[in-house]
């Protein structure tokens, strides 16, 4: 298992080096989206209308941070990762819109997204829960969209420093860690119920 | 006669908010630690380690250990003796309010179909509060915020009377259905028995339970559930489960309600004795 630290925007070539397994630090953009704000971006493009930020030069994190005013500024005091599985009928149609991805987020991604993530994208998991670790790795909001949307749904644009460890768990060669422990919890599964 | 005021409830719920927000459970953090020295995968050894620092960087800089401070549920054991002249309900509510902007807490609650958010964590129904009325003159009040990673996986069946053997295969396809979505290692609460309703509301309330002490049935299927192999964060491992809590209810002769409540690794609880 390789360990790498990737700067954004993270270029096509850095994406394809990485397999499932590796360890990976984020330096640069994250911006958040999740579920509200899959569904918007699906409508600005319905609507043949450019979103107001560049996905495609940062890193997509799947979060709902909290986030504190203090004197005019932003500051965000927990900020972990949320269960990707819920993008999983969101994110391929997204994917569809641009060159290349990076996506973090936490509980993996189910194969349609897998397959959306060919020679195009990398799924990377960072712990799950641990809100208050990674926002010592953020060092600044640098501002926020469709904030009517509500705090946790909102869009909200991180400076990183050493974001990590994050675990590639799903690469661009189609491989996924998830398949594979899903496939041998099912075997387990059935062991154990003939055990019984 | 027992004197509580309606400030003393609403500052409590604040306090109590903030603890378990910021300071996990010490049997928790027992168990975890104790997953950290059992485990054998390498990535998951690397997860639980990032837990743990987590749990910690929490506690010192007090900030929520997760984004998601759940939402508010408060369980109110009230003595039959204690007089009280004013709302509980309403002291509960303005506790909320009040943790939300204090703590902060991420406002999590919205309207189920507009998704509307009033920013509050206050609504209709909202916060959850169940109560019970026990003997003496004092209030208990427990506040459990409940992420809904692990709210989402959670499932209830009516089994047949006759398919008591079937218990312990539903709680393992729950899990296994749940894979790494609920932040693993996870919590298995279990309700038998009772009503539909009544059983969730058991395997609620064995999640309020000390985590390190389980019967031979609860440890029985934490084996089974770890030999599942899911692991921490749903990447492969021995740990897939903390601990597996069961409450059991009598129930009417014609049925066996059995509810799965999951919970993630971060089972915030706290609770204070008012009198």
């Amino acid at each position: 298992m390789a360990e790498y630290r990737l700067e954004t925007p993270v270029s096509m070539e850095e994406i394809r080096k990485l397999n499932v397994g590796d360890v990976v630090y984020i330096t640069g953009t994250m911006i958040t989206a999740r579920d509200e704000a899959h569904l918007r971006m699906l409508e600005y493009f319905e609507r043949g209308e450019e979103i107001p930020f560049k996905i495609e030069d940062a890193v997509i994190y799947h979060c709902g941070p909290i986030i504190v005013e203090e004197g005019g500024r932003y500051r965000a005091i927990s900020a972990g990762p949320t269960t990707s599985a819920r993008m999983d009928p969101l994110a391929p149609k997204v994917l569809e819109r641009v060159e290349r991805m990076v996506i973090v987020g936490k509980g993996g991604m189910g194969e349609g997204v897998v397959r959306a993530l060919r020679g195009k994208g990398v799924y990377l998991a960072y712990t799950g829960g641990a809100g208050a670790l990674a926002a010592q790795a953020i060092r600044e909001v640098k501002g926020v969209y469709w904030e009517d949307l509500g705090m946790p749904e909102a869009v909200w644009i991180f400076e990183v420093e050493n974001f990590g460890p994050c675990i590639v768990g799903i690469d661009a060669k189609e491989n996924s860690l998830y398949r594979e422990v899903k496939n041998r919890v099912e075997e387990n599964f059935k062991r154990i119920l003939s055990q019984s | 006669m027992g004197m509580v005021s309606f400030e003393e409830v609403v500052s409590t719920v604040v306090e109590l908010f903030r603890k378990a927000e910021t300071e996990l459970p010490e049997d928790v953090l027992k168990a975890l630690k104790r997953a950290y020295n059992r485990e054998e995968n390498e990535v998951a050894r690397n997860t639980l380690r990032a837990i743990i620092q987590n749990v910690e960087a929490s506690r010192k800089l007090r900030v929520p250990m997760c984004q998601d401070t759940g939402l508010p549920i408060i369980f109110v054991e009230i003595g039959q003796e204690l007089c009280l002249n004013f709302n509980l309900r309403d002291a509960i509510v303005e506790g909320v309010k009040r943790a939300t902007k204090e703590v902060p807490l991420r406002p999590n609650a919205v309207h189920p179909l507009t998704r509307e958010n009033p920013g509050t964590n206050v609504g209709m129904h909202v916060p959850v509060v169940t109560t019970e009325i026990i003997e003496g003159d004092k209030l208990k009040l427990t506040v459990m915020p409940k992420g809904a990673g692990s709210e989402n996986v959670s499932a209830l069946r009516m089994l047949l009377p006759s398919q008591a053997g079937d218990v312990e295969r539903f709680v393992l396809e729950v899990v296994k259905g749940a894979g790494g979505k609920p932040c693993p290692p996870i919590v298995v609460g279990v309700g038998i028995g009772s009503t539909f309703d009544g059983a969730a509301k058991l395997a609620k309330k064995a999640l309020l339970r000390n985590m390190t002490e389980m019967d031979e049935f609860e440890l029985g299927l934490l084996e089974k559930v770890n030999s599942l192999g899911i692991g921490p964060g749903g990447l492969g491992g021995d740990t897939t489960a903390l601990a597996v809590l069961v409450e059991m209810g009598h129930c009417h002769t014609a049925s066996l309600p059995v509810a799965v409540n999951i919970q993630c690794w971060a089972n915030r609880r706290a609770s204070a004795i008012l009198r």
